[in-house]
């Protein structure tokens, strides 16, 4: 049976994670992220799963990676300059395809920034943040339901794709309380890494399943013998040299999210069917953008919404269609302008794109995009 | 050539291996091996971790369960590994950049947290797989890249770092005897808790050359005649001691409970056990 609780985004995404089956978090305390810490310290033990107060952010994804290794659902969860921190090792479980869910409870940034107020700058860093190409999947939640059905749904495509997956949520979400419908165990569709077959003698690890083209994934400790490195690697896992080899894993990293696109894209929309203007927000910004709309419809205003679920893969074809109809494009971003450019690039100069951009620690108020969205009608 | 139950041990398909003609890790790679042999380890439940450099690619040249993790951030990978699955055999290799400099916070840690995984640390005082440059533990005055002078950085006693730090198992050998290499790693490994074996390598390549011990045997040499065995240097003063490498078992602390044991303890109050 469903229950319902009164939590706040924080203690959802930890309550989702543990609904998700991960029984491992390697951490670091953080604001405005240390309560996904502090409830899976409390919760991990009674579900005979692990927490571990890491020496720094770097050891806390370090740790939730080797425990993935080892063949155990992992998260790990900070704020800006813990996501800084964790992009090196990021970058090794994204080499390495290591499942793994990272979340970051944005704050304003640069540096320590603000560490109680709000903002969106870490989602150009969600996609590039570690060095080298790589495929993202990266979701922006924008209600505490959500933080809860989100970081099931990330878990699952952690274990589906053997990669990390990101959880962009941010200080308002994380703090605010709200009623969450907590489902029956049995409606919670878990998705687990797919396990080799092949005899141990025989096992290259890397070699993808032609099915799917991601390998299977054996835990330390299932009787297998492989090797994880963070070195570009051929199939049976070595490092490798050789530009074919260097190539084809390379290609991939990325092919195996790219390929699912359509099905991992999400996004919400409402009021867009006769829109001459779209709102385009995201996480908790998107909140105050639907009031906005609502009420420039009140007004008598053909104005829109549109929210992307997933900021990475980017629902570009999906703005773009909007973008055949509509006039102009408004995106109000806590930043100075960043998934915007992805807007622009979806729309191919189809629609006008006008940024409202807001960096001062507080969340827009509806007013603040109704006005903006008057003033460019 | 090794006997065929430690030739069973290794990737051949992996080979031929990176080292120099002459490097001093191979020495530890089959004193490493005769250890877990000799303690009836299986290549399914062994762990060996490593981060970068030259010694950390040993690994892959084992036919274990290996990861080749980030530069100094091993052994917070090998505590997640240790932590979700205890059953496993955890070793964890690392070179002396690894462990005392970048990894310095992630070594003292996992000393204090006492978590039951063994750490060898090859110490060739130098970087040598980017090109010789003075690493944490390069004797003062000795020429490195980025040391053209002469060091002058104080080096860290790594054995009185993991001491001080909170290891329950700490000793040092080097690489002119490998079978007090082998009696120490299959002490550590044996050992319940977090143990560090340091030892002394030979970097010929990017030390040596620089530094009047240009073949491998120069370093045999120097590092026979530098070592002292612990008895002895307790009774040795400070000045004796000067430029000698203090061999032996310095800690040797049981009972001590390791960390994943302490953590059944929280499962068991938080009445987990038998959580499936």
């Amino acid at each position: 049976m469903r229950k319902a609780e009164f939590w706040q985004g924080n203690v959802a995404i930890a309550h989702g994670a543990i609904a998700a089956g991960c029984r491992f978090f390697g951490g670091y305390p953080i604001t405005p992220s240390s309560e996904i810490a502090e409830v899976m310290a409390e919760e991990l033990p009674r579900v005979n799963g692990k927490f571990i107060q890491m020496e720094d952010e770097i050891g806390g994804i370090a740790a939730a990676i080797g425990a993935s290794i080892a063949g155990v659902k992992a998260m790990t969860a900070t704020s800006g300059p813990g996501f800084s921190l964790k992009q090196e090792n990021l970058g090794l479980a994204y080499m390495a395809e290591i499942p793994l869910v990272v979340v970051d409870v944005m704050r304003g940034g640069p540096s320590t920034g603000l560490p109680t107020s709000i903002s969106q700058q870490d989602v150009m860093q969600a996609r590039w943040g570690t060095h080298g190409d790589h495929a993202t999947i990266a979701y922006s939640p924008a209600s505490v339901q959500e933080c809860y059905e989100i970081t099931v749904k990330a878990f699952n495509m952690a274990e589906r794709f053997r990669q990390p997956v990101l959880i962009m949520s941010d200080e308002v979400l994380g703090h605010m309380r709200e009623k969450v419908y907590v489902p029956a165990k049995e409606e919670i569709k878990l998705v687990n890494r797919k396990k080799p077959t092949a005899d141990p003698e025989e096992f290259m690890a890397y070699k993808a399943d032609p099915e799917d083209n991601i390998p299977p994934m054996a835990g330390f400790g299932d009787g297998y013998r492989w090797h994880v490195t963070g070195l570009t690697h051929n199939e049976w896992g070595f490092p490798t040299n050789d530009k074919d080899e260097i190539a084809k894993k390379s290609k991939r990293l990325m092919d195996k999210v790219d390929a699912y696109r359509d099905e991992i894209v999400e996004y919400d929309t409402e009021f867009t069917e006769d829109a001459d203007i779209i709102v385009v927000s995201y996480g908790s910004v998107a909140r105050s953008a639907l009031t906005a709309v609502k009420l420039a419809r009140e007004a008598g205003m053909k104005v829109g919404y549109f929210r992307p679920v997933t900021l990475w893969p980017f629902p570009d074809k999906e703005i773009e269609a909007l973008a055949e109809k509509a006039r102009r494009i408004v995106v109000p971003e806590l930043n100075y302008g960043q998934m915007v450019l992805e807007v622009e690039r979806a729309v191919h100069g189809k629609a006008d794109v006008l940024p409202l951009n807001m960096v001062n620690g507080e969340l827009f108020k509806p007013k603040d995009i109704l006005q903006f969205v008057k003033e460019v009608a | 050539m090794p006997r065929p139950e430690i030739e069973n041990w290794l990737r051949k398909r992996f080979f031929p291996h990176i080292w120099c003609p002459g490097c001093g890790h191979g020495v530890i790679l089959h004193a490493l091996l005769r250890a877990l042999v000799s303690c009836g380890k299986k290549k399914e439940e062994t762990v060996i971790a490593s981060g970068i450099g030259c010694s950390s690619r040993m690994p892959g040249y084992i036919d274990a369960c290996t990861v080749h993790t980030t530069h100094g951030r091993s052994l917070a990978f090998a505590t997640g590994i240790k932590l979700a699955n205890p059953d496993l055999t955890v070793i964890d290799v690392m070179g002396d950049g690894d462990c005392s400099a970048i990894g310095g916070n992630h070594f003292i840690h996992a000393c204090r947290r006492n978590i039951d995984i063994t750490a060898i640390v090859m110490n060739n005082n130098i970087y040598g797989m980017t090109g010789g440059q003075a690493s944490p533990t390069t004797p003062p005055g000795s020429k490195a890249t980025t040391a053209p002078y002469g060091a002058i950085d104080p080096p860290f006693d790594i054995c009185q770092l993991a001491i001080g730090a909170g290891a329950t198992y700490v000793a040092r050998a080097t690489i002119a005897n490998p079978v007090m290499c082998e009696r120490y790693i299959k002490a550590a490994i044996e050992h319940k808790g977090f143990s560090v074996v340091e030892i002394v390598s030979s970097c010929h390549t990017q030390y040596g050359r620089r530094n009047k011990r240009r073949t491998p045997v120069d370093n045999l040499n120097y590092l026979k005649a530098a070592s002292v065995p612990v008895a002895k240097a307790k009774e040795m003063s400070e000045e004796e001691l000067a430029g000698k490498i203090t061999i032996g078992e310095f800690v040797k602390i049981e009972g001590k409970p390791d960390y994943t044991e302490l953590y059944e303890k929280v499962i068991e109050a938080a009445g987990g056990k038998h959580h499936e």
